[in-house]
């Protein structure tokens, strides 16, 4: 979809969103360190928990910069000229998105691995289903959010007020399949979870498709 | 074909919130017809062309541009017109040909190469054609803008301020594009507020004053001092 | 004439609620393990009912609205959701008072809590992004985007709280079989019921006729 390829272009030149996600992943990882203390054993309970938070704050900042591009660049006009189906660019956003979670997320697993002293070996198949479709709802809700806020005075207060509440349910099933995964249960046991998350997953992105259109037009 | 016209507004109202920009404003516009329009700053000009260009809905009456209506198809009338506005629609970070790529893809095209490297020349870009939008002057990225629509093959051209900031060549240049778009059947709305040489590519001329067309006159024999007579009488007449 | 329906309407509304009231703190039964307190289950429950059929009705007129561009029915979401959000504190509000004395905490995160107060929360944001945008045009459309967009969430949130927490009694309404309640505190329920939704329909109503008229002033 071209207008991947033009975000993955722009990012690649520019290297803004990627660097800067890195480094406040690393240092929330030192603030979860901070609050909470040296004591492993309180950590590994929270575990789930934190990685989700990382997870969510990280993507809140990723995700509200979906449409800087066009914004920085004056382009916003030119995407609603363009004839065609806008849903179209939707689905180029969110699959750009998707892809910049998908990163990020690895990374800070890296991280957590690395600073928490984490063996994830064997989870980690059933750990990355759990993170894709927990990551598909949140991208799908945070791109169409995204475009709406963009075009907002107080578009970094609205985002996040908008997208959190939204999110919770996501949050609640993921961090709970987590939880789960990383005892080692396999993941039939969070059938129920996984099944909300992927009714989830479906809903928000089919609701973003259909209004994508409606909240473009100026 | 001659007879109908490409572009035809009827009553056009626009409000914002309070404001009321556009009241009673009628327009129409022949293929093969450049119309500049004049008006002070916030006489209303840009949202007339925005509403051309399905950018701003009306509040009432009506903008038929190509056979569509903007408010009910702006679908369908984005597939004719071109807009080259303020916002120059161009990615700061990608190359000159690939930002043409990407407009032009999004427009359901597939340009080749060869159609890529003919749109950039015929803007005079095509040395250019590697080169970062970053590195260009405002007069270059406003020929770029113009290049995704060689590519797009609009019938109407819409240009908000198109000669501000270009300097004498680019000045011509923009002249002689103009000039063989109208020869191809194109129609173009030209917004603009200098009284310059800048008309001479203009077949009309419509002052903009008091939300309304205050004058609508070919330009014909006018010389730029009679342009700026009659603006001044109408247009600090209204306000 | 449409003066007097309305008057007769608000009347209507008036009476029904203190019949509701009555039924409810006085004829009702006191309960035995909690007290006077659990009456305010007459105020609770009515309330949750109000607030789900207005975000229904948001979502209703919310596609409405983008099908059709009605200005009235983006008139009917504003006024919906605003009336909505109000039941919907009072939700929390009485469950609160509720749990004080019968939990011993203001506040527990018990499933239906925690699903009001998200509910909660994203309305108060519907109404906050309104509030945001200054062109009618666009407000009323995002508003409508976010109005389904929360709807839908509505189940999903409800689902993910309810296996996450349970320590609210089980709804017994809706529960199928033969009911576990005497029929007098059902019957007061449903008369709650309805004066709530009396309620409801006029608060609506009179919200969204007054939203008429502000724009009708503007143009």
């Amino acid at each position: 979809m071209v207008v991947v390829w033009k975000d993955l272009l722009v990012e690649r030149r520019s290297k803004e969103t990627l660097n800067a996600l890195f480094f406040f992943a690393l240092l929330l990882l030192f603030i979860f360190q901070f609050a909470l203390g040296p004591d492993r054993e309180r950590l590994a309970g929270t575990l789930p928990g934190l990685l989700w938070l990382g997870f969510i704050l990280s993507g809140l900042l990723g995700l509200g910069r979906t449409f800087m591009v066009e914004r920085e660049n004056d382009c916003w006009e030119g995407l609603l000229l363009a004839p065609g189906d806008k849903s179209a660019i939707y689905v180029g956003k969110l699959a750009g998105n998707l892809l910049l979670m998908f990163v990020i997320e690895a990374i800070l697993l890296v991280l957590f691995g690395f600073f928490f002293n984490l063996d994830l070996g064997g989870a980690l198949p059933a750990l990355a289903v759990v993170i894709a479709l927990g990551t598909v709802a949140f991208a799908a809700v945070g791109t169409l959010f995204a475009a709406m806020t963009a075009q907002v005075r107080a578009r970094e207060l609205l985002f996040p007020v908008l997208l959190l509440p939204v999110v919770a349910p996501v949050l609640l099933a993921t961090v709970k399949a987590t939880e789960a995964v990383l005892l080692g249960e396999s993941l039939g046991s969070v059938a129920h979870w996984l099944k909300l998350l992927a009714a989830a997953d479906v809903v928000y992105v089919a609701v973003g498709v259909l209004t994508f259109d409606f909240v473009l037009e100026a | 074909m001659a007879s109908e016209p490409l572009i035809r507004v009827t009553g056009l109202r626009k409000t914002f919130g309070n404001h009321r920009v556009l009241d009673g404003l009628d327009l129409d516009v022949r293929a093969g017809e450049a119309v500049a329009v004049l008006g002070a700053n916030g006489a209303g000009k840009t949202t007339l062309l925005k509403v051309l260009a399905t950018l701003v809905r009306p509040t009432r009456g009506t903008a038929i541009v190509a056979g569509h209506d903007c408010a009910k198809d702006p679908e369908l009338v984005r597939r004719e017109i071109g807009l080259v506005a303020h916002s120059s629609h161009v990615y700061e970070d990608l190359t000159a040909a690939e930002n043409l790529t990407f407009w032009a893809t999004l427009a359901g095209l597939r340009p080749s190469p060869a159609d890529r490297a003919g749109a950039l020349a015929t803007v005079e870009l095509e040395r250019a054609a590697g080169a970062r939008v970053r590195t260009f002057s405002a007069g270059m990225k406003r020929r770029l803008s113009l290049a995704r629509f060689v590519l797009a093959r609009p019938r109407v051209l819409l240009l908000d301020e198109p000669f501000t900031g270009l300097d004498q060549r680019g000045k011509k240049w923009l002249e002689e594009h103009l000039a063989s778009f109208k020869t191809g059947g194109g129609a173009i709305v030209m917004t603009t507020h200098s009284f310059g040489r800048e008309l001479a590519v203009a077949d009309r001329i419509a002052i903009l004053a008091g939300g309304a067309i205050a004058l609508d006159t070919p330009r014909g024999a006018l010389s730029a001092e009679d342009v700026h007579r009659l603006y001044a009488l109408h247009a600090e007449d209204a306000s | 004439m449409k003066d007097r329906v309305r008057r007769l309407f608000g009347v209507t509304t008036l009476v029904g609620l203190a019949a509701g009231l009555v039924m409810g703190f006085v004829v009702a039964p006191r309960e035995a393990t909690q007290g006077n307190v659990q009456r305010i289950m007459y105020l609770h429950v009515p309330s949750v009912w109000v607030a789900y059929l207005a975000f229904g009705v948001v979502l209703a007129a919310s596609i409405v609205y983008l099908v059709r561009r009605l200005e009235a029915a983006d008139r009917l979401a504003h006024a919906s959701a605003e009336v909505g959000v109000i039941f919907t504190g009072l939700t929390i509000a009485t469950g609160s008072i509720w749990g004080k004395p019968t939990w011993g905490t203001w506040w527990t995160w018990d499933a239906r809590l925690t699903s009001v107060s998200i509910l909660f929360v994203m309305y108060l944001g519907y109404l906050l992004l309104r509030g945001m945008i200054d062109d009618r045009e666009r407000g009323a459309r995002f508003a409508a985007v976010l109005g389904i967009v929360a709807a839908f969430n509505i189940p999903l949130v409800h689902f993910s709280v309810y296996w996450w927490r349970t320590l609210h009694q089980p709804p017994s309404l809706m529960k199928p079989g033969p009911g576990t309640m005497p029929g007098i505190i059902v019957t007061a329920l449903l008369v709650n019921f309805a004066a709530f939704t009396l309620l409801y329909c006029y608060f609506v109503t009179r919200r969204a006729r007054l939203l008429r008229l502000e724009a009708e002033a503007e143009a």
